[in-house]
């Protein structure tokens, strides 16, 4: 499905990341590039991923023009953080860092790469945002502020990029098993099942084959849009 | 004509698709023969690549004319 194409995932050692990549990877994309903020937390099975360190909260010091010099045919900005906290406990570290990896990251990168999706007249953007940002949840007033503002962004950026050819949208995935969910309690876990149509929690590699889809020749008609994969807890 | 507004010429006939009798030395890109705001982009990219430099976004706004383009490009090719 993804022969003769590349990838660049940011966070490709996260849960939903690395089974994006793997995804990808078995089906035919053999050039799949992923950044991490440490080297060290890329797994032995993840040598088919070309891996560069990058601290996605301060992004604007690194040369992506070094860094990063090739055109790719597929852009999933997955990497995300939470800091949570009540609003008014919220230090504006934690306000700042959550908008400048979940938002503020994608202005440079989709900056980057974008150049080189115009040029070449194809391209497939999609965005990793989550349930959150189109219910709110409290505590977690940054989170959902960088994820809705997310949406906003794919609809401007898929008009101005429609007549070239390349899509922008994004998956807002519910609760999904990774490294995020695996924090909460049995309590909690019990009270988000309570919520859940299916009475279970997502898997990562439902993720992956939402984005997969938007990548592949059967979504080429689809931008602009979010892709809702959460078992039904919120149908909006 | 000079050698650079020759090749500035070039890149916009191939990008554009207009005839190159058409294009005077202030026609407009998007005005007078037809660019969108991402065609302007990509005439940009395509300077830079012709002419090994690197234009950056503030007088890469300015360019809107053949004009601009070669005298630019004059200035500050390598």
């Amino acid at each position: 499905m993804f022969n003769d194409k590349k990838l660049f995932l940011t966070g490709g050692t996260g849960s939903i990341g690395s089974s994006i990549c793997s995804y990808f990877n078995s089906n035919g994309c053999k050039e799949i590039y992923s950044t991490t903020t440490n080297l060290d937390k890329v797994r032995s099975d993840q040598s088919y991923i070309n891996f560069k360190e990058l601290n996605l909260n301060n992004i604007e010091t690194y040369n992506l023009d070094d860094l990063f010099n090739f055109d790719i045919d597929y852009l999933v900005l997955n990497a995300g953080l939470n800091k949570d906290n009540i609003f008014l406990r919220m230090s504006s570290n934690e306000w700042n860092s959550v908008i400048n990896v979940n938002l503020n990251s994608s202005f440079y990168l989709l900056k980057h790469f974008i150049k080189k999706m115009v040029k070449k007249r194809f391209g497939r953007i999609v965005f990793i945002s989550s349930v959150v940002a189109h219910t709110g949840n409290p505590g977690q007033v940054n989170y959902t502020a960088s994820k809705s503002a997310i949406s906003g962004m794919v609809k401007s950026l898929a008009l101005e990029l429609s007549t070239r050819n390349i899509t922008v949208n994004s998956v807002a995935p519910g609760f999904i098993k990774s490294n995020m969910t695996d924090k909460l309690n049995d309590d909690q876990k019990n009270a988000i099942l309570d919520k859940i149509p299916m009475k279970k929690l997502g898997e990562s590699n439902d993720i992956a084959k939402a984005v997969g889809f938007l990548c592949s020749e059967n979504a080429s008609y689809i931008t602009g849009q979010t892709l809702h994969v959460n078992g039904g807890l919120a149908l909006i | 004509m000079s050698d650079i507004e020759e090749r500035v010429k070039k890149i916009v006939v191939e990008h554009l698709g207009v005839e190159e009798g058409k294009i005077q030395s202030d026609s407009k890109f998007i005005d007078d023969l037809g660019a969108d705001s991402l065609d302007t982009v990509e005439l940009v990219m395509a300077f830079e690549e012709e002419f090994g430099c690197e234009i950056p976004d503030d007088a890469a706004e300015k360019i809107v004319t053949l004009k601009d383009a070669v005298t630019y490009l004059s200035a500050n090719s390598n």
